[in-house]
């Protein structure tokens, strides 16, 4: 039991995908204007992560080495496309809102790259759980930094106002915010590691 | 497993085939509420910007395209027994901040302007982006003014209207569509 | 012609795509460490990204389009980059290994570059014809050289500087990314034509 709650809280906090790998840079900054923002990208990328990490140790077995990142790129693409073909159904605006980040998870780095170093060589089980931790890392991380800029540059988090709007720098909702916004994160999530 | 070219090709081929075929699955199943959601965002934005006007017909039904200036925009007509009680006009004008911005329009059959909803932009958050409240406040609000009569461009360029605050390329934008509509609107009124 | 240098210094200054798109951030923090591997990751993602973006224009306007495949649009992208960059790799190697020996290491990193993708796809979005597409695609990519090569020679210059050890690394390059990007927010708003 206790080797599953360790993958489950490996992408959390030892293998945060932002934070620690730094890979998927594109939507952690492009999509965290504001904290729903950041939190629904997240958990768009989770579904992907989790669907494409079962399937793929799924057919681990069937899937001759040297075609196996193609193969693994196909069944990516697929539940992204899918993922989108939803969204635009059930969540018109947060679509809109997204744009073109939700085709892009296809070359997120994180998918494919937790595709090709967990689920290619464990159980179904256990890639499920790194999917769901990884996703977590990714959710969480997306969420805080989308907090911190929406609270910088618009005094709100989550929409709800904790200062007037006037106070803020709007510099932190725009792209230089996104840029030093996470670069602070970064210092100090690495800064808390080295202190444990 | 070992890699021969037979078996390459076969793998690549069955997950290609399975995914696509999945995919297509999907999309025969989303295509319809893909369809609904478009055409309630449509429905809605049709109510919003004809606030207080009865009308009893399917203004999506009766959609009309209508050209001013090269530029094809379409007009929605809300009738109530068969009479024109109003209008709502998508419009859109490339030269946003960050390109393409289309908003739906509302005008009363006099040409006064009722409401309007931005459908689609991607305007810089926090300042382009107000135009969905900017244009309603009270303090430069845009509804109520004639578009037959009013001069719709912001103060700096000798017009009516009070520019977003260091967004005065998106305020130029959303005018733009704005006398666009305008057009429209009266051109769809007087063909009736 | 203007409609022309109108979409090229937009997406060079007005909308880069690094500083006000965030595409292509994983090669402009991973591969900025030296100015000579920034130009050659530029001029390789500058290669694959014209070709690409010609290859499925063609496909979208020829193939998804008219049968109606619009949703099979991410799937067959990708498909047809990462193809694109296998099959430029094994024909570089045999009619140009100087290029090759200057663009090769950088090639497999290509397929998940968000630029090459996002560019296919944003040319797509916005109806653009073929000859838009290339002029977008080719100015995007020099758009992008610039950006990854300026931030290469301040990261050389940013090696020398004693910073604190938390900010050491990406932290700090981050920060001078934002800085960047400040600087290109001085663009924003020119219009041509």
């Amino acid at each position: 039991m206790n080797d599953k709650l360790k993958i489950l809280f490996n992408g959390i906090i030892a293998e945060n995908p932002t934070f620690v790998l730094m890979l998927g840079m594109c939507p952690t900054l492009g999509t965290t204007g504001s904290a729903i923002n950041g939190m629904s990208m997240g958990l768009a990328t989770m579904a992907v992560l989790i669907c494409s990490n079962v399937v793929i140790s799924l057919i681990k077995n069937f899937v001759p080495a040297k075609v196996r990142i193609p193969a693994y790129i196909v069944v990516i693409a697929a539940f992204v496309s899918v993922l989108q073909l939803v969204m635009e159904a059930y969540v018109p605006s947060l679509y809109a809102t997204l744009g073109i980040f939700i085709p892009l998870i296809v070359v997120n780095c994180i998918v494919l790259g937790r595709a090709e170093a967990f689920a290619s060589r464990h159980g179904v089980f256990d890639s499920c759980l790194d999917g769901i931790g990884i996703g977590l890392g990714f959710t969480i991380a997306l969420t805080l930094l989308g907090a911190v800029r929406e609270f910088l540059g618009t005094g709100k988090i989550f929409d709800a106002t904790i200062y007037p709007e006037q106070f803020g720098s709007l510099v932190f909702v725009l792209a230089p915010g996104a840029f030093i916004a996470l670069g602070l994160l970064i210092a100090l999530f690495t800064k808390m590691r080295e202190a444990k | 497993m070992k890699s021969t070219l037979v078996n390459m090709v076969l793998s690549l081929g069955v997950i290609t085939v399975v995914a696509a075929s999945a995919l297509a699955g999907v999309y025969t199943l989303t295509k319809e509420p893909i369809a609904q959601a478009k055409a309630q965002k449509q429905q809605d934005a049709i109510g919003e910007v004809l606030p207080g006007i009865e009308f009893n017909n399917n203004p999506a039904a009766e959609a009309t395209e209508v050209e001013i200036n090269g530029e094809t925009v379409t007009v929605f007509p809300a009738r109530k027994d068969g009479e024109l009680v109003g209008t709502a006009v998508e419009s859109h004008d490339n030269n946003g901040f960050s390109g393409l911005i289309t908003v739906m329009y509302g005008f009363d059959p006099a040409g006064v302007i009722t409401g309007y909803a931005v459908m689609q932009h991607a305007e810089t958050p926090g300042l382009g982006s107000k135009m969905g409240e900017w244009f309603c406040d009270p303090a430069h609000s845009i509804i109520g003014l004639d578009s037959n009569t009013s001069n719709l461009t912001v103060s700096k360029d000798g017009g009516d209207i009070d520019a977003i605050t260091a967004a005065t390329i998106s305020s130029r934008a959303f005018l733009r569509s704005l006398t666009l509509a305008g057009q429209a609107s009266q051109q769809f009124a007087t063909q009736q | 012609m203007l409609e022309y240098i109108s979409i090229i210094i937009t997406a060079i200054f007005v909308n880069n795509i690094v500083f006000a798109q965030f595409l292509g951030i994983c090669p402009f923090i991973g591969v900025s460490r030296k100015l000579s591997s920034a130009v050659g990751m530029g001029a390789a993602v500058t290669f694959v990204m014209v070709l690409a973006t010609a290859i499925t224009w063609l496909l979208q306007d020829l193939v998804l389009t008219p049968f109606g495949l619009g949703f099979m649009q991410t799937i067959v992208f990708i498909l047809v980059i990462a193809a694109l960059v296998q099959m430029l790799e094994i024909i570089l190697k045999k009619i140009a290994p100087v290029l090759y020996s200057a663009l090769g290491v950088f090639l497999p990193l290509i397929t998940t570059n968000c630029a090459v993708l996002g560019v296919a796809i944003t040319v797509v979005q916005k109806n653009m014809d073929l000859g838009q597409s290339l002029v977008y695609a080719v100015a995007t990519a020099i758009g992008f050289t610039m950006a990854i090569s300026i931030f290469a020679g301040i990261r050389e210059q940013l090696a020398l500087a004693n910073v604190p050890k938390a900010m050491r690394g990406v932290p700090i390059a981050l920060i001078c990314a934002g800085l960047l990007a400040m600087a290109f927010m001085g663009f924003s708003g020119i219009k041509i034509g």
